[in-house]
């Protein structure tokens, strides 16, 4: 268990040139609120839904460079997909995290470098952050819903 | 002046490596570490005088009850407190909530100004919180300066109402390491009001400062052992014995009883009407053998010892590119806690290198959210410094924050 399973290069970049970094999204159809009050994390996730798929993503945060990597690596991996398939690809990285195999890794792209975090307990759920807003955010979306604010205890 | 050298021998847990390295510990301020003589007294304990206290006519009976008595001695000697003040709690977060329900609870009604500040500890305000519903006095808290000491102009402000009832606030931040003036702002408290009652949460400063209480001019003390060399546990509040004489208990059963009946129960005298069921005596042993410890070397010689770090640590971190110090850069008016920001990397991210560097510190909100917030941030790293830390070690953090810059090439 190294530093360089925590901290690929694919991580790293990620983080010094994040994809799909926003604080806005113009139109957008739901925006849900993302805070973890242990370690201070807070993210927001905006997506537009086009013909059923992902047809905009964008994240805006503060957090750790794991938290925010994984989200941006996250907007990559999810655009243009059936909705219904983006939630599974949440659902495929979830289960990697908590090392329970890798299932879709050529559709997980770069979300596939974060595996080495699962050595890394504490900072699972930083890498965890942006996908289970996407999920939260597909939810909210398909209750018809517009907003919605999640804190981790 | 203290031979840390020797000091260093005295900590077992100093001598171990963490991942392949020699172990840096930075995080007194979480908690600290235990010398031999802690260790030793809590396990002569256990091996030959364990026994129930207060009850019981055997030998060991009687022997544990002088133990755990002779420890609140020491205890209270330490801080200059009356033993019949002085009780044993599970830590310092429990001493707070016995105020909370048994003082702020009874006393405080609408129109009372129960004053807080904006750099306490979660322990210093949420107990506060959650009795203000059912009483409805005023909370307000004094807010803090961009140099991490407090507004006393606000602070005047609210007190000049008159109606302070309570006046809480700790004596040295877990966050920013600040010392507080606490003896001049309790006598501008008492001076607007007679009747208002004066709470200290020494919880950082107890361990690293000489603390009297009258000097405080303190009403209720709020400290806790594992931050001063003693185990986890155990925790105090020392108090004015007419005061919590007046106080309703609270927590009910066995010990903190004088006769119960199934229609009712006297209760017990002080400090034994706080102290409901088995205290934690081998911890009181425990924290009393860490009060020797402290007093052997001397509150003053620790202080000097952390003076010394503080004067090499504060400009050190801010010749470091990149580095802000958060809170008062004069050692003087602080204490050895030391919280700090690099530019664009996050303190999960630093305390994760570090801690591959061996330096372990922490990062995160340090239950001091309100604080951390006005720093402009969720989160900060902390480096926070004890008797057993050498200037070495400092070298060892600063090498470590150019390690992590390195890697995240900042």
């Amino acid at each position: 268990m190294s530093l360089d399973d925590l901290y690929q290069e694919i991580i790293l970049d990620h983080y010094r040139s994040p994809r799909n970094r926003s604080g806005d999204l113009d139109p957008h159809d739901v925006h849900v609120h993302h805070s973890n009050p242990l370690c201070g994390d807070e993210l927001d996730l905006r997506l537009r839904v086009q013909d059923g798929t992902v047809g905009a993503v964008a994240y805006d945060g503060d957090g750790c460079s794991i938290s925010m990597a994984s989200a941006s690596a996250m907007t990559e991996a999810v655009a243009g997909r059936k909705l219904s398939d983006a939630d599974d690809l949440a659902e495929a990285f979830r289960l990697m995290m908590h090392g329970e195999g890798v299932k879709r890794e050529d559709d997980l792209l770069d979300g596939v470098a974060f595996q080495g975090v699962a050595k890394f307990p504490v900072r699972v759920k930083c890498a965890l952050l942006g996908w289970m807003a996407l999920k939260d955010a597909l939810q909210t979306y398909s209750e018809g819903e517009a907003e919605h604010r999640v804190t981790y205890d | 002046m203290l031979d840390v050298e020797r000091v260093r021998k005295d900590f077992p847990l100093l001598e171990r490596q963490v991942h392949g390295r020699r172990l840096v510990y930075l995080d007194s301020a979480a908690t600290s570490q235990k010398p031999q003589s802690v260790l030793d007294a809590m396990t002569r304990y256990y091996e030959m005088t364990n026994a129930n206290v207060h009850r019981g006519v055997h030998a060991l009976a009687e022997e544990a009850t002088e133990a755990y008595e002779s420890a609140r001695n020491t205890v209270a000697r330490f801080v200059c407190a009356d033993p019949r003040g002085v009780v044993f709690t599970k830590n310092a977060t429990e001493a707070f909530n016995l105020l909370a329900y048994s003082w702020a609870r009874t006393r405080l009604g609408q129109g009372d100004i129960l004053l807080s500040t904006q750099m306490e500890h979660h322990a210093n305000l949420v107990p506060w919180q959650l009795v203000q519903p059912e009483t409805g006095f005023d909370l307000r808290y004094v807010p803090m300066t961009a140099g991490g000491l407090l507004d006393l102009d606000e602070f005047d402000a609210v007190v000049a109402t008159g109606r302070v009832k309570l006046f809480t606030v700790t004596a040295m931040s877990n966050v920013v390491g600040t010392i507080i003036p606490v003896r001049e702002l309790a006598a501008k408290v008492r001076a607007a009001n007679r009747a208002a009652v004066v709470v200290v949460d020494g919880a950082q400063s107890v361990p690293h400062l000489g603390t009297d209480m009258v000097d405080l001019d303190a009403d209720f003390l709020c400290f806790s052992g594992h931050k001063m060399l003693g185990p986890t546990g155990i925790g105090v509040l020392a108090g004015r014995p007419d005061l919590l004489e007046a106080m309703p208990p609270f927590l009910g059963g066995g010990e903190m009883i004088s006769n119960v009946t199934l229609e009712g129960t006297t209760y017990n005298e002080i400090p034994y009407k706080f102290e409901a069921g088995t205290p934690p005596i081998a911890e009181a042993v425990g924290l009393a053998a860490a009060v020797d410890y402290l007093s052997g070397l001397g509150m003053d010689a620790v202080r000097a010892h952390e003076v010394e770090l503080l004067q090499t640590c504060i400009p050190a971190l801010k010749a470091v590119e990149g580095v802000t110090v958060h809170g008062p850069t004069d050692p003087a008016r602080r204490g050895a806690a030391v919280s700090f920001a690099i530019e664009g990397l996050h303190p999960h991210d630093i305390g994760t290198i570090m801690d591959r560097e061996g330096v372990a510190v922490r990062a995160g909100h340090h239950c001091a959210k309100p604080l951390v917030r006005t720093l402009g941030s969720a989160a900060t790293t902390r480096a926070s410094f004890y008797l057993y830390n050498t200037t070495d070690e400092i070298q060892a953090l600063v090498d470590a924050i150019e390690a992590t810059k390195n890697f995240f090439k900042v």
